[in-house]
């Protein structure tokens, strides 16, 4: 399959092969072409050559007409997006139905159907609260709303992208035990990630994409780490080696914070945190379990119901972004596209949106495009981002750039406290090498970092110190063994 | 069967053209009830050209009445560049023209140097109260802007109605509902000795720049727009929000309040309930005709003015209705949004094999 956008080749002449009952895992960076593989096969691009050939339960050949999306779903190939494709007002179980009923006939047969998706949740181990609305959930229930959304749809063929991003250990292994025993009956799955770890337990079979081609192709009891990473980043890959950090005084504390539950997510008990400069403090936990409330009352926008911020030498009951932007606390946020950046606007213009108030970005209200051309240039050579240049949209950035340019702007005015908020999901090897890096250097130069995330790797790899949440609870864990860990992250006394 | 297939990648030129082509094929559509109405179509078109383009006095009239068109159209597509649907227009211009005349029928006396820039900005103050209203319904209750800024029109129209009968009625007037009329060094001067045009015109073309200066080259514009492309970003950013929406609402209802002054300090003279025609309402089409670009309001608002200035001029000539007019423009809005689509759509012709 080839596909071209413009003078991009997305995609160059990839073949790939998919047998019955079999797990074949898609390893490539960022803009190596998996999603845009991906997309063709389920109609949603269509290819400039190339075609897609599916064999059907009595083994007769099929070419899937291109570019229709309905044809691959009748071909019973399912897709699970990275990026969620709910309808956040309706409940969980007319999301999954949605598209499979008629329109136009009166009555539903919602009885047949809460049956049998209470028979695959209890089949799969996959739960989720048919009768709530997408809304009320955290992101891995969600995320587990679409996996069942495709098996609800009888899938031959299951394409999941990214799907452990938002899940914990434990969680990841329960997905991937259902999805063994539904590839034991026949279901042939695509999965694509960025955690090898993963991809080598899990899969059978491993195909490498880069740059658009595909560069190699094992099975993986065959496989050898090393040589998937080579293949992927065409160079060797160092992991960024964890060094202490050397803690000195306090730059932020969180006083008996509480946000009573409901108004966000879970919300938070009496948290206490204590956060000191030249140091990481790691948040583990599931998602959902206060995370976002934690986030939001450090990026300024949430106001917590009591307790204290002791944040720059005050004592605050609430911050706002532009207090926190003041008191020096620099926010990676969660949902880079949501929050983090103006799609429409350009790259130059998203790296001050920030500080607009400062003397190089504004002279009487006026923006002085000369210094933010400059300063937008000099940032993005030193952090590598990497785009059609910093007068086009923000939009154009792959997620890895946005990510940088994120950085950047955090990074340059020095904060004192840094809240990283799942700062590498869904980026791979090498920018959230970076994105590691750059945060141990900020700690390094004396900031204080708060990251938060859902890969208990990165957590054990970046963090000085670990606590981690539970059902709106922060606890601190001297371990840094991942069983431990889990445990609490269920909510197991350690 | 066809089927609607998203462009990959949507082409600048089209965008750019798209409003271009709707303008041309809007006027090609009015060929059809020009032919129903028995009009000789070649004869009707020569004479809609020749009533726009055909003497000074023709141009000057059309650039009258796309004086108004500017500032409403600017009004719409600075408020819709944030995501604040003022459909309010109507009502804030008549908030201008209102406040116009309350200052500058004799109540205030002084020479033109400050008469004029008093009416101007008695009006554009009311009209910007008249956004803010509702823009504060938004911002505090959530408040659908739509319906508000739409409903307050008709509160706005029939309070102007009210104030003609009473305390704005002109003794003068025979019973006439008309307000007293602005008085000389409050009025708007003549451009062009003999024509109707006035100096609104230029004020609107300056808006138009000023729009365009402050959506492109200050921090409050790249607020604006920020607000409306991502008003969670611009949150998260820091920004305030709920300040922006609220200026952004002010100076909407600013710009329409100023198509009242212009109205009635540079052409009318006085105020009547039917002082505007809908330009509040056509400002809204001739913001989406310009892309939402305070430059591009100018051209959308020139090109709508020809199309009411010739058709009028047919209409007297060929007999056929002048409601024509009417029809051009709102297929001309319709041709922009179907542009805009296939802009960003393609239609495909799919044959579906036989299921075996």
């Amino acid at each position: 399959m080839t596909k071209r956008f413009g003078p991009v080749t997305a995609a160059d002449h990839i073949d790939l092969e998919l047998g019955r009952g079999e797990v074949l895992a898609l390893l490539g960076e960022n803009g190596a072409g998996k999603t845009t593989l991906m997309n063709m096969l389920f109609g949603q691009y269509t290819a400039d050559s190339g075609s897609v050939h599916v064999w059907d339960a009595e083994g007769r050949e099929h070419v899937l007409p291109p570019g229709q999306p309905q044809a691959a779903i009748e071909a019973r190939i399912g897709m699970v997006h990275q990026h969620f494709t709910l309808a956040e007002n309706l409940s969980v179980i007319d999301n999954i139905l949605l598209g499979t009923e008629p329109l136009l006939r009166p009555g539903r047969n919602r009885r047949a159907a809460r049956e049998k998706l209470e028979a695959l949740m209890a089949e799969s181990g996959l739960v989720a609260p048919l009768d709530a609305r997408i809304r009320e959930l955290s992101v891995g229930e969600r995320q587990r709303v679409e996996i069942l959304k495709a098996l609800y749809r009888d899938v031959r063929i299951l394409v999941l992208d990214e799907p452990t991003a938002v899940l914990t250990p434990q969680e990841a292994d329960g997905l991937f035990a259902a999805i063994r025993g539904m590839v034991g009956r026949g279901l042939s799955v695509i999965f694509i990630s960025h955690k090898l770890r993963e991809v080598l337990a899990f899969s059978d079979r491993i195909a490498v994409l880069r740059h658009g081609r595909k560069t190699g192709e094992m099975v993986t009891s065959e496989a050898d780490a090393d040589a998937i990473i080579r293949m992927m980043i065409g160079e060797a890959h160092d992991a960024p080696e964890r060094t202490a950090g050397t803690p000195g005084e306090t730059v932020l504390r969180l006083d008996t914070v509480t946000i009573r539950p409901g108004r966000d997510s879970r919300g938070l008990k009496e948290v206490q945190l204590d956060l000191r400069r030249g140091e990481i403090v790691g948040i583990a936990g599931v998602s959902g379990n206060g995370q976002s409330a934690l986030a939001g009352v450090l990026s300024g926008l949430l106001v917590p119901d009591s307790g204290a911020i002791e944040v720059g030498g005050e004592r605050l009951t609430a911050l706002t972004p532009r207090l926190a932007l003041s008191h020096g606390v620099g926010r990676i946020p969660e949902d880079r596209h949501h929050d983090g950046i103006v799609a429409a606007m350009s790259v130059a213009e998203n790296l001050v949106i920030e500080r607009l108030g400062s003397a190089d970005v504004q002279r009487r209200g006026f923006l002085r495009r000369g210094a933010m051309a400059e300063n937008a240039e000099a940032l993005s050579a030193a952090y590598d981002v990497r785009g059609p240049g910093i007068h086009s949209r923000a939009a154009l950035l792959s997620g890895g750039n946005i990510q940088k340019l994120i950085l950047a702007r955090v990074l340059e005015t020095d904060p004192a406290v840094i809240l990283a908020n799942q700062p590498t999901r869904g980026l791979d090897f090498r920018a959230s090498a970076e994105v590691s890096r750059r945060l141990i250097a900020a700690r390094d130069r004396g900031a204080g970092v708060i990251l938060i995330s859902e890969d208990l790797d990165e957590i054990l790899s970046l963090a000085d110190r670990i606590l981690v949440m539970h059902s709106g609870a922060l606890v601190e864990t001297e371990s840094r063994d991942r069983a431990s860990i889990g445990q609490l992250m269920a909510g197991h006394a350690a | 069967m066809i089927e609607i297939v998203p462009r990959d990648r949507p082409s600048g030129l089209l965008t750019a053209g798209v409003p271009v082509i709707a303008a041309v094929a809007s006027l090609l559509l009015a060929a059809i009830p020009l032919a129903f109405a028995g009009a000789p179509i070649f004869a009707a078109y020569g004479q809609m050209v020749t009533g726009v383009f055909g003497s000074l006095f023709a141009f000057t009239e059309m650039l009258t009445r796309a004086t108004p068109l500017i500032f409403t159209g600017l009004a719409a597509a600075v408020a819709f560049r944030a995501r604040l649907w003022n459909i309010g227009g109507e009502g804030q211009l008549y908030l201008g023209a209102m406040a116009a005349v309350w200052v500058g029928s004799g109540a205030v006396d002084g020479p033109a140097a400050l008469m004029i820039p008093l009416v101007l900005v008695a009006g554009a103050v009311a009209g910007g109260l008249g956004m803010l209203g509702p823009a504060w319904l938004k911002t505090r209750f959530g408040a659908d802007e739509v319906v508000t800024s739409l409903l307050l029109n008709f509160i706005i129209l029939i309070f102007v109605q009210m104030m003609l009968e009473g305390p704005l009625k002109d003794p003068m007037s025979l019973g006439w509902p008309q307000s007293e009329p602005i008085i000389d060094a409050a009025a708007l001067p003549q451009l062009i000795a003999k024509m109707r045009l006035h100096a609104g015109f230029l004020l609107a073309i300056a808006m138009a720049l000023v729009a365009h200066v402050i959506l492109a080259m200050t921090i409050w514009g790249l607020q604006i727009r920020a607000v409306g492309e991502n008003a969670a970003a611009a949150r998260h950013a820091g920004m305030p929000v709920r300040r922006i929406f609220l200026s952004v609402a002010f100076a909407s209802g600013t710009l329409a309040g100023l198509a009242g002054v212009s109205e009635v300090a540079g052409l009318k003279g006085y105020l009547t309930a039917d002082l505007s025609p809908g330009f509040g309402y056509t400002g809204i089409v001739v913001a989406m005709l310009a892309g939402l670009s305070p430059v591009g309001v100018v051209f959308a608002a020139l090109f709508i003015a020809s199309v009411f200035v010739g058709t009028d001029s047919m209409s007297r000539a060929m007999g056929v209705s002048s409601f024509l007019a009417d029809l051009t423009v709102s297929m001309s809005l319709i041709c922009v949004l179907l542009g805009g689509f296939f802009a960003r759509f393609r239609i495909r012709r799919i044959r579906r094999e036989a299921d075996a």
